[in-house]
């Protein structure tokens, strides 16, 4: 088979896959699990040989136009370049882990059919995104991509959590849409066509007329997509969907998908310098704000939905200075560690039967009761915190590198400002990572007092992923050298100033917050804490869901829990109030937009009913009162009616007889 | 004889027919009241066909045809009538026409058009009230 028709299968079977298991999910359970395993695994060994087909030669172009669509032709386009190949790996090995790991996860599920239709269906769609050519079709899977995070976070609807989170969750992303089409078209209208290689070919030819519009219209759907800063706010309340889920769309995909885009049209963006400016400005604040309020989560899986936020603000980051190497290496890097990161903390939830490290603190011994876990998410931590050798480490240095390249003026057309702004704030933002990162790690595993639930053995499935996703972020810097042909050969190796400062401030972050917990473990056990959902036969998804649900009634909060024992509160200070709300974003977004929509709402309400109502029910009231009186007429006595049709008999013959001789 | 006879008699007969249609109770009366009226129709109609045949412009006699035919229907009729008044009276146990008001409209039931035997009690208050 060509390569070409290898990369349709690609999108094809995971889609086909989803398409059977809805249809046999309620007629036929037992084939549910290969039907959701199997696609999924296929996709990947058939980007394995895509990829390996493309070998990071020149890029695989395929074109058909099915009917002609009027002035800008949509076409089936296929683009695949070295990024597509590689991202197009990530996602399926991402999305093959989260299938197995979900057949133990949600095992007793009564929803798992549907379930895992929509992460097959979610699948097809990050890749028909990675490997369209042409925009229009990348839509198409970006949009099915913010439809199933939709139905996947809401998962556990019978908690009200779930349910406002996965409405808040495709509102926000909705709102970036809007001025992403927007843009699409824009730029379609300028380069007259939506083939990716065609807008290359226009924009390097200068064809673009207004380049800073274009791009930020297109950041705004990039920021909704990957979660910037301004409308990064649904992401952490996102985590009340199911564990693998956002393992596969919360860390290592979707969210990537807009780093992936603007990577894609990366001389787009470049056209304009305050373009650029804007993007370094908004990655500087996702990053820091990110992780500042990650240090102060209490949810372990919100901390790594903060800590996923910080990182693609380092894709943005080298992004914006013009590195898309460095972006997609970072994102390759990150999908996987975060992947194993969030599916080990599923593990743990499980395990713990909680999900608030404050509880987890509080329990001796709980990585001996998951030592999978236990080993791959220390692997996983170090990778995020960017500590050498591990996969993180490279990645991040390659992002500082390209910063520090762009900094000191070597970049070309990139400005400088964009250069320092992420230079500066991506060191100060790995000393963070590397406190939160050491924080979460001393409370979940090293925690004192009583002794952890026992729930038995982790199912196999969800501990062998674990394994496998660990690979990568134990070997992936080997791939430092080899990785360059792929992209736009930009030399990926870390230099020497920004690898010992950025290795430097990760090991003062991490110290410092090994001291301050040092400092405040003793108190844990005068403060006791924790709320344990203890079902130690239910499956991973059961405990997870109580255990969201249980956590505002439990400590007045979502996010955060009163611990003096915690070491994020003695290093934030008196930010930690506000680090753990999000920087009161949410309050801020309730303000300017739910409270006037609300406001419109109840005054639309008033008119609907008080003002059109009465019109309508004014037009009905004159028949209404007619009929009322014919009715009583009504008798049932049928002499009445013989009388009354014998007195109007009467009443004519009259008339006629009075009308005939007035006439005469 | 001159017409003024029979047609005076027939309108007589038809009035005390009305008047039995209109204020008689019993179902059976009612029903030969009707027949009182279509005798005297068809009084005036043989009448006035002998009148007309004394002045030679019908020849074809159709009032007494139409005659005949009035007594036809009025057989057929009373034969149905008869049958409906007796199956009345062996599922009520009465031919009062004054009881037998099941289609009245009644305040509260606009929407629905059942006639259960929850009709029967608020049927005893419209008779005593009429």
């Amino acid at each position: 088979m060509t390569t070409t028709t290898l990369a349709v299968l690609v999108p094809l079977l995971p889609f086909l896959g989803a398409l059977a298991t809805l249809l046999l999910g309620r007629t036929a359970p037992g084939f549910v699990r290969p039907l959701a395993v199997l696609p999924s695994l296929a996709a990947l060994a058939l980007a394995v040989t895509v990829a390996a087909r493309q070998g990071g030669g020149g890029p695989v172009d395929a074109v058909t136009e099915l009917t002609p669509t009027g002035s800008v032709p949509v076409e089936l386009a296929l683009h695949i370049d070295g990024f597509a190949a590689l991202t197009a790996v990530l996602v399926g090995l991402v999305a093959t882990c989260v299938q197995i790991y979900s057949t133990g996860y949600l095992r007793h599920d009564p929803r798992y059919p549907s379930y895992a239709a929509l992460v097959s269906l979610f699948t097809s769609a990050m890749l028909l995104v990675v490997y369209s050519g042409d925009l229009m079709v990348l839509l198409v899977g970006w949009e099915i991509m913010g439809i199933c995070s939709y139905f996947l976070v809401g998962h556990y609807w019978e908690t009200p959590e779930a349910r406002a989170a996965s409405i808040k969750a495709f509102l926000v992303t909705k709102l970036g849409d809007v001025p992403f089409l927007i843009g699409l078209f824009a730029l379609a209208t300028d380069t007259g066509s939506f083939r990716i290689t065609k807008i290359l070919g226009a924009v390097a030819s200068g064809g673009l007329d207004h380049p800073t519009l274009i791009a930020l219209l297109l950041l705004a759907g990039v920021a909704g997509k990957s979660a910037q800063f301004p409308l990064h706010t649904w992401l952490p309340d996102a985590m009340a969907g199911p564990t693998p889920v956002s393992a596969l769309i919360h860390a290592a995909t979707m969210v990537a998908a807009g780093v992936y885009f603007v990577a894609r049209l990366l001389p787009v963006f470049a056209a304009s310098a305050a373009a650029l400016v804007v993007l370094a400005a908004m990655a500087a604040l996702t990053m820091v704000g990110s992780a500042l309020a990650a240090l102060a989560q209490d949810d372990i899986k919100r901390v790594l939905a903060y800590s996923t936020i910080g990182q693609l603000g380092y894709m943005t980051g080298a992004l914006a200075v013009g590195d898309r190497g460095a972006a997609v290496f970072h994102l390759l890097a990150h999908g996987a560690f975060k992947a194993l990161l969030f599916l080990a903390a599923g593990v743990v939830i499980h395990a713990a039967g909680t999900n608030s490290l404050a509880a987890m603190s509080r329990m001796k011994d709980l990585r001996a009761r998951v030592p999978d876990a236990y080993w791959t998410m220390s692997v996983a931590l170090l990778a995020l915190a960017a500590i050498p050798p591990f996969s993180g480490f490279f990645s991040k240095e390659a992002v500082l590198g390209a910063a520090e390249h762009a900094a000191t003026g070597h970049a070309g057309h990139v400005p400088g400002a964009a250069g320092w702004i992420v230079l500066v704030s991506g060191l100060v933002t790995a000393l963070l990572t590397a406190a939160y990162a050491m924080r979460l790690w001393l409370l979940a595993f090293r925690g004192h007092g009583a002794e952890a639930p026992d729930h038995g053995r982790q199912p196999v499935a969800m501990n062998s992923v674990l394994w496998v996703l660990a690979v990568p972020s134990l070997a992936y810097g080997l791939t430092t050298g080899v990785l360059p042909d792929w992209f736009d050969s930009r030399d990926l190796t870390p230099t020497l100033t920004t690898a010992v400062l950025g290795t430097g401030v990760a090991l003062v972050g991490g110290i410092v917050t090994y001291g301050a917990w040092r400092h405040t473990t003793a108190m844990s056990g005068r403060f006791p804490l924790g709320a344990v959902a203890a079902h130690p036969d239910a499956d991973g998804g059961l405990v997870e869901a109580e255990a969201i649900a249980s956590h505002e009634s439990a400590y007045g909060n979502v996010a955060s829990a009163p611990d003096p024992a915690d070491p994020g509160r003695l290093l934030l200070g008196p930010l930690h109030r506000h680090a753990a709300v999000g920087f009161h974003l949410d309050a801020l977004y309730t303000a300017l937009f739910v409270r006037p929509v609300r406001g419109a709402a109840t005054v639309v309400r008033f008119l609907d009913r008080e003002v059109v109502d009465t019109y309508v029910r004014g037009a009905g009231a004159l028949p209404r009162w007619l009929g009322t009186a014919v009715r009583r007429t009504q008798t049932g006595n049928v002499q009445t009616y013989v009388s009354a049709l014998l007195a109007g008999t009467v009443v004519l013959v009259v008339a006629v007889l009075l009308v005939a001789t007035a006439g005469a | 004889m001159h017409l003024a006879y029979p047609a005076v008699l027939s309108a007589l007969l038809f009035c005390t027919g009305l008047y039995g249609v209109l204020a008689r109770r019993n179902a059976i009366l009612v029903l030969m009241s009707v027949e009182l009226m279509l005798n005297a129709v068809n009084l005036n109609l043989v009448a006035f066909d002998v009148w007309l045949d004394k002045t030679a412009r019908d020849a074809l006699h159709s009032g007494q045809a139409l005659t005949l035919f009035t007594i036809a229907i009025a057989a057929a009729e009373i034969g149905i009538g008869l049958a409906i008044v007796l199956a009345v009276h062996r599922n009520r146990g009465t031919a009062d026409i004054d009881r037998l008001r099941d289609t009245a409209e009644r305040p509260g039931d606009d929407d629905t058009d059942d006639s259960g035997p929850a009709r029967n009690e608020p049927a005893e208050k419209a008779e005593a009230t009429a």
